[in-house]
């Protein structure tokens, strides 16, 4: 006996761009006609790879090509990427919302799936009757719900609304509710996307305690999606990475993570970036350089603990601009924030520009980051006009510990700011 | 321990491009019974929720039809009633093809107006179209209950006699050849709509002018022997005519246009199913 709940295989998706409407009577009746002659459809021949930036030449693009993978029981998958890489069509196709082009899945077990908490909530309806008509359309039948009736009702925590319309509650109430049933569902199988993105951080915490005591302690299998990778983190033992339909990188989480940040995954470090000057824009990041206090660049990309490190940056401002920002944030290779500094943290307010070049030296202490690898992204902003030049993850360095003693600790950063012990 | 297997029957579900034409999951559907009912009562509840008449609403819907029914067609045009009570008349005819045209016009929409729904969550998409077959016969229920206290008023009052007879033990039979019209005409518009929203807007005028081709304000022997025959080709004049036989023994009941009815009426529903079955899979693409 195979332990393997869920298996895609070769699953690909095709989509249509632009209307659908004028032309559509011909492609059907084209694609009719040489599907009864047994030949293969000639839409499915086209098609090319989903990219969203460029302008494509054909009308249909592959949202998912050839996806393979299996989950076995219990194990809780996160699937990550970019907007648009085919996350939301893959969890689609597997809550039979729509279709594959081609390809199958098997699936071991019943499938419920959270695509948006609260789908089939009517307003006028009390959530008593809410409770039983969501629980209904997930899949469950009257007595599983009246089973699970109360439980429910604690686990939302808004028992005293529970005979109110839903159309009076709070947001937070509605999504509360709505998780409470779906977290609740008996069923094999649980697709989830994104509802952790509203409630309270209490709430919040309690659904992903709720989730990974589903997968944990019932034995159930979770897919989840999130563009949070420190929850995907948390969370999920394996990942798939999609990029443009197909997989790019699968495994465990902690080494798929990288490769959502910096999809080449190049071993080399980047300390210095230089942009072309382009004069029709209002303003631009035209230079970054890591150095240090002599102003020489990391050229290997690795800084120890006890190098301070210094990022210089060049910018230009073709107009005068009243009211400009700058933001340097620094990620770690989970895509966690770990540190977010700007300019009003020194300056009391926004800065007037005039035309001309402008460089902005930052003084980074060490020792402060644990050993790692590092990315840099930096904002350069028009508070009045909100026009931005952002320039994302562009640095990226790597810190090393003389002392290795200090590695095997928990946390972000390394501060020893001052330690004093006296005898009394 | 990683026994390979070949056996497919381990799989619960297989998801697949195109499934058979007849593979219809009735079983699923089965399944889904409770949701099938918890639709009915949000339909029910959820409609006349503050509201000051409430259901109330049923009664004035035909009540008032048949006023202008009346004004117009009996006092202007002056079309015959074949004898029977014109109030009666209207309302009977009214009370069975708004059950039809409800039938047909809240399915035609089904993937339309549930597209926010089904494209998050499946379920049996004809779970929907069941419910409001099922939502509109307790609304044709309370309306035949009008039908029947206006009739037991006027048999008080002596303006009508007891015309029943025993026919209208076939009642419920008519109703089910209309529900299932209903439901698969309008399974099959909702299925095409989904792509070719030109359908819609034909359905909408084209479910006014097929009452004028039902004998609704006029009894079919009324009309001339020519347009009789054409008449008779509508599946839903023999029931009307037979549903005003039942009650007012006038006329003449039609047996052989009932099976005629029952007969279109299933190759309709089997031709709407396998259509519906075959765009529930893909419609979100194209909606």
């Amino acid at each position: 006996m195979s332990d393997i709940v869920i298996k895609v295989e070769n699953l690909s998706k095709q989509y249509r761009l632009g209307k659908v409407g004028t032309g559509t009577l011909t492609q059907d009746i084209n694609s009719w006609w040489s599907r009864i002659r047994g030949k293969e459809d000639p839409t499915l021949k086209i098609g090319e790879k989903n990219d969203r930036t460029s302008k494509g030449e054909s009308e249909y693009v592959w949202s998912l090509k050839d996806i393979n993978f299996e989950v076995k029981q219990g194990d809780t998958l996160g699937i990550i990427g970019k907007n648009g890489a085919g996350k939301s069509t893959l969890l689609k196709i597997l809550s039979k919302v729509t279709a594959p082009t081609t390809g199958k899945i098997k699936v071991k077990g019943r499938i419920a799936s959270l695509l948006e908490v609260g789908t089939g909530f009517h307003p006028e309806l009390s959530g008593r009757e809410n409770i039983f008509l969501n629980g209904a359309i997930l899949g469950m039948s009257k007595n599983e719900i009246k089973k699970k009736f109360d439980e429910i009702v604690d686990f939302s925590g808004v028992e005293r609304y529970i005979d109110t319309p839903v159309k009076r509650y709070s947001s937070g109430m509605y999504v509360r509710l709505a998780f409470a049933v779906a977290a609740h569902l008996e069923s094999e199988i649980l697709i989830v996307d994104e509802v952790l993105a509203v409630g309270d951080a209490e709430f919040q915490k309690k659904c992903l305690g709720k989730m990974s005591d589903v997968s944990s302690k019932d034995g159930r299998t979770v897919l989840f999606v999130s563009h949070n990778m420190a929850t995907i983190n948390k969370l999920c033992k394996n990942s798939i990475l999609l990029e443009q339909g197909t997989i790019l990188k699968q495994g465990i989480t902690k080494d798929v993570i990288p490769y959502y940040l910096s999809p080449t995954q190049s071993e080399n470090m980047i300390t210095h970036v230089k942009y072309d000057i382009d004069n029709s824009k209002p303003f631009q990041i035209t230079e970054i350089k890591l150095t240090n206090q002599d102003g020489n660049i990391f050229n290997n990309g690795i800084i120890t603990d006890v190098d301070d490190f210094y990022v210089d940056i060049s910018y230009l401002f073709n107009q005068k601009i009243h009211k400009c920002h700058l933001t340097l944030i620094a990620r770690n290779s989970m895509a966690e924030t770990v540190f977010f500094i700007d300019r009003t943290d020194f300056h009391k307010d926004f800065f007037n520009a005039d035309i001309g070049s402008y460089k902005t030296r930052i003084k980074i202490q060490n020792p402060l980051l644990k050993e790692g690898e590092y990315y840099l992204s930096f904002g350069l902003s028009d508070n009045q006009t909100g026009v931005n030049a952002h320039k994302f993850d562009v640095i990226k360095f790597k810190i090393e510990f003389l002392k290795s003693t200090r590695n095997t600790r928990d946390g972000f950063l390394y501060l020893p700011k001052e330690w004093q012990m006296l005898k009394l | 321990m990683n026994k390979s297997f070949t056996n497919n029957n381990e799989w619960s579900e297989i998801i697949e491009p195109k499934r058979s034409l007849l593979d219809l999951k009735l079983k699923e559907i089965w399944r889904y019974k409770d949701l099938v009912m918890m639709f009915v009562r949000r339909d029910f509840v959820s409609q006349y929720k503050q509201t000051i008449l409430g259901p109330i609403w049923l009664f004035i819907q035909p009540i008032f039809t048949t006023f202008i029914f009346l004004f117009v067609f009996n006092r202007i045009a002056k079309i015959s009633t074949d004898g029977i009570n014109p109030t009666l008349f209207y309302l009977s005819g009214i009370t069975i093809w708004t059950y039809f045209a409800d039938c047909l016009n809240k399915t035609s929409t089904t993937f339309i107006s549930n597209a926010n729904i089904f494209g998050k969550v499946y379920f049996p998409r004809l779970v929907t179209p069941i419910s409001i077959i099922i939502s509109n016969l307790l609304k044709l229920g309370i309306q035949m209950l009008l039908l029947t206290i206006v009739f037991v008023i006027f048999f008080i009052l002596g303006y009508q006699k007891f015309t029943i007879n025993i026919t209208i033990l076939l009642v419920p039979v008519y109703i089910i050849i209309m529900a299932i019209l209903g439901f698969g005409l309008g399974i099959i518009f909702s299925s095409l709509t989904t792509k070719y929203r030109d359908l819609s807007y034909l359905l909408v005028f084209g479910i006014q002018l097929f009452m004028y081709a039902t004998p609704v304000i006029y009894p079919l022997n009324s009309t001339s022997e020519k347009l009789r025959n054409y008449l008779l080709f509508n599946p839903i004049t023999s029931i009307v005519e037979n549903f005003r036989y039942s009650l007012f023994s006038q006329g003449e009941f039609l047996i052989g246009g009932m099976i005629y009815s029952l007969a279109i009426s299933l190759v309709v529903l089997i031709i709407g199913v396998i259509l519906f079955n075959q765009v529930e899979k893909s419609f979100m693409d194209t909606v």
